[in-house]
């Protein structure tokens, strides 16, 4: 009853908020109610999701894994400054076209022998002007090819706010109606609109335009219990109770008057350091010589290194 | 169902949530495919759609709870309603009673109003109550509310419109009596009539959550804004520094597009050669030389001395609000003699940091020559060619020598020199004041007093930048 007029079928990843959370689950993702229904409505109502939250809380790894459990192709443009639309939606093969115009040139005195005047020699040229800028010489770019995609794809925009404020004027054709127009051949439409997700860090504000067009997902960090269960997700082998004071722990952290906060990827990357040390379980020398793996500013590291056994107890008091 | 939606939207826009044409029919869409059943996931997504910012999602997780709650009711109440003739109501002298206060006026013959609502008022039927308060609210306007205190006016317009005046003649008349039966039939009237305005005065006050609150305080706001900083009291403090804080946020979105300007005049030669390599030399790339524009640097030199310090407070407020966008920012304060701030304003809390600095540069005796003096000599480097130097202060000096020959060579050596006075013009020159030696060597000299004026002189000095 509820799939919009686009025709296209609901994968049955995509059925139901409760479904978009199993399929994520059965891809390693844990998602929260936020999230799912991010992405169920991002089917149903036919919008991009524009993701917003600090750094690695698994901003790009969420379409990683809707594309991985709709079993769809992902397709990833990184943005950067200066990022412009030969990068981002098509280029035209130079090189083909001048070789082109190479073979042109030998064979246009054999087209044209036959011609008697001047102006017919033009009107049969004319003929061959188009094949110049045709799709055969197109070189599809992320923008386009995941307009291209017959069976669905998913499209990830990383990292939006690195890229300049023109270019968010030109994703929104795309966002907005799924095509992409090329003057010298019209305009080329989605078969089956892409999944389009968005991520940015918020180092600078994004333009209404954009925003309008886009459902907003906002992703913070996770509470306790939640990263407890990521991270037993990502990292099988940690023991039950390395997992609790550890998460307990990075929990605790950012708690304190830290410049870089450590983020679920950091958590992940500390149970491995520790899966590899042989330890189960924490103690304050383990953590200060482990710190620079959630760490990542030499003066956070030092305020926190005064700080281990307290916070540990913090962490362990919690834990129980 | 539609109405409760938009009249959600027009909630979320009054509590400063900006909510388009798109988004909301975005919402209606949204609405289809999740549905009303389940609360939780209703929230959710109408927070995907209609709230775009951290911000917008904390009023919205608010507001929804406010609303809905109260839309929940009213909406049992009106399930209440078409079942009223099958359902005996119990408590109800009669099922036909109910029917002036839902709303049909004057025509109840079949039983006495002023009985009826008497029953309204002991709440023997809840449903009935929410039902009368709601269409009593529609019909007073309640939604129209945007002052806390309009509420009385709305309440005793709800009681009007629920005929509290046939129950209130019906008190009179008991009253007049004067015996023993017209006092308790007085005193049960008087409970009736109490307990409807609790319950009207309830249905305003959440009313005005929802439509006047963030009304209000755009009100206030507006005012302060306007209002000069020495007559600010001490209540208002906490509130100016919110405002301040939005006004900067909205001063560094504005500021805020690429410092990137293409120059579309001039070819880059060595770029554009480089990257038509690959076609034989063939310059298929064009490529424009790039003109970077600088970042906002500000030396900002404040006279900290008893008649202007009021000023000092909002002015460094709204300097550090804006760190987002001016990154290079050194802070000097004087009075007797200059003193760098930069470092306790950072690292104390501001209360702390001023009493500080106060301490440091010794109060009274206010000297500017002697201050332009110190900063030229002690800290000339730190003003270069894309520095704006900004002066805060009255200019009186003491009747000491002004020295402009160090501030004009400040001036030469900076890219721009503003100067904020809290006093206005006609003020300048009376007196110890120097304003009007200095004033030529400024690029902008102005009277500043309030934070819109503030808002003004730092927006002119982005400019600069842009």
């Amino acid at each position: 009853m509820t799939d919009m007029a686009t025709g296209a079928e609901t994968p049955a990843g995509l059925a139901s908020v409760e479904a978009v959370t199993s399929m994520l689950a059965k891809s390693g993702y844990i998602a929260t109610p936020e999230i799912a229904t991010a992405v169920y409505l991002a089917h149903h109502l036919r919008k991009p999701v524009l993701i917003e939250g600090p750094a690695g809380v698994g901003k790009t790894d969420l379409a990683r894994s809707v594309a991985q459990g709709l079993d769809q192709p992902l397709i990833r443009m990184q943005c950067y400054e200066g990022l412009d639309e030969s990068k981002a939606l098509y280029e035209w093969k130079y090189g083909k076209q001048l070789l082109y115009t190479q073979i042109l040139k030998d064979k246009i005195g054999h087209l044209v022998e036959d011609a008697d005047s001047l102006d017919e020699a033009l009107h049969k040229l004319t003929g061959f002007q188009d094949i110049f800028f045709s799709r055969d010489f197109l070189e599809p770019r992320p923008l386009l090819k995941a307009m291209e995609q017959a069976g669905g794809s998913v499209l990830l925009i990383d990292e939006i706010d690195k890229s300049d404020e023109e270019f968010e004027a030109l994703l929104l054709e795309v966002l907005s109606d799924y095509q992409v127009t090329v003057p010298e051949i019209g305009t080329i439409a989605a078969q089956v609109p892409p999944l389009v997700v968005l991520t940015s860090n918020a180092t600078r504000e994004l333009g209404d335009a954009l925003k309008r067009r886009c459902l907003h997902l906002h992703i913070d960090f996770p509470d306790a219990e939640l990263e407890a269960r990521i991270v037993r997700t990502r990292v099988p082998g940690v023991s039950d109770r390395l997992l609790e004071r550890l998460v307990a722990f990075i929990q605790a952290v950012r708690g304190e008057n830290i410049r870089k906060l450590p983020s679920i990827s950091e958590t992940i990357d500390w149970a491995r350091t520790l899966i590899l040390l042989h330890a189960d379980s924490l103690d304050p020398a383990l953590v200060r010589s482990t710190l620079n793996v959630i760490l990542k500013r030499q003066s956070d590291i030092a305020e926190v290194a005064g700080k281990v056994e307290a916070l540990l107890d913090g962490g362990d008091k919690a834990g129980r | 169902m539609e109405r409760t939606l938009t009249r959600y939207i027009r909630a979320l826009r009054s509590a400063g949530a900006g909510v388009s044409t798109t988004e909301a029919m975005d919402a209606a869409r949204t609405v289809e495919v999740v549905g009303w059943e389940d609360r939780g996931v209703l929230k959710t997504a109408l927070g995907t759609v209609l709230a775009k910012s951290v911000e917008e999602k904390a009023i919205h997780e608010q507001l929804f709870e406010l609303y809905f709650s109260r839309e929940a009711a009213a909406s049992a109440a009106a399930e209440g309603k078409p079942g009223e003739g099958g359902e005996p109501d119990a408590g109800q002298p009669g099922g036909g009673e109910a029917e002036p206060q839902a709303g049909d006026g004057e025509g109840g013959e079949g039983g006495d109003p002023v009985e009826a609502l008497s029953a309204l008022a002991r709440g023997e039927n809840p449903g009935q109550l929410a039902m009368a308060l709601e269409r009593a609210g529609a019909a007073a306007g309640v939604d129209e509310i945007r002052f806390a205190t309009q509420s009385g006016y709305f309440v005793r317009k709800m009681m009007e419109q629920m005929g509290i005046e046939a129950l209130e003649a019906r008190l009179m008349e008991a009253l007049s009596r004067r015996n023993a039966e017209g006092d308790a039939e007085a005193e049960a009237l008087m409970g009736a009539r109490s307990a409807l305005q609790k319950q009207a005065r309830a249905f305003v006050e959440a009313r005005f959550e929802i439509y006047g609150r963030s009304a209000q305080d755009a009100f206030m706001n507006e005012i302060l804004a306007e209002r000069s900083f020495g007559a600010l009291g001490r209540s208002d403090t906490e509130r100016m520094r919110a405002l301040v804080e939005r006004m900067a946020k909205r001063l560094a979105v504005r500021h805020a597009r690429r410092r990137k300007v293409r120059d579309r005049g001039r070819l880059d030669v060595r770029r554009t050669l480089r990257a038509n390599a690959g076609h034989d030399g063939v310059p298929f790339d064009i490529i424009w030389k790039i003109k970077r524009k600088d970042r906002p640097k500000i030396v900002a030199v404040c006279d900290v001395s008893g008649s202007v310090a009021q000023y000092v407070r909002f002015l460094l407020l709204f300097l550090h609000a804006l760190k987002e966008k001016v990154t290079d920012l050194e802070t000097f304060a004087f009075s007797a003699h200059l003193a760098d701030v930069s470092r306790p304003l950072e690292t104390l809390p501001f209360e702390t940091a001023m009493r500080a600095i106060v301490d440091e540069v010794g109060s009274g005796g206010t000297d500017y020559g002697a201050a332009f003096l110190e900063l030229d000599r002690d800290f000339g480097e730190v003003i270069d060619r894309r520095t704006t130097v900004l002066v805060l202060g009255d200019g009186r000096s003491n009747y000491s020598n002004p020295r402009l020959d160090v501030f004009k060579q400040i001036a030469d050596q900076a890219k721009r020199l503003v100067w904020l006075c809290p006093e206005p013009a006609t003020n300048w020159g009376s007196g110890d004041s120097c304003l009007l030696e200095y004033r030529p060597f400024c690029t902008l000299l102005t009277h500043c007093s309030t934070v819109t004026d503030l808002e003004r002189a730092l927006d002119e000095i982005l400019m600069a930048y842009d």
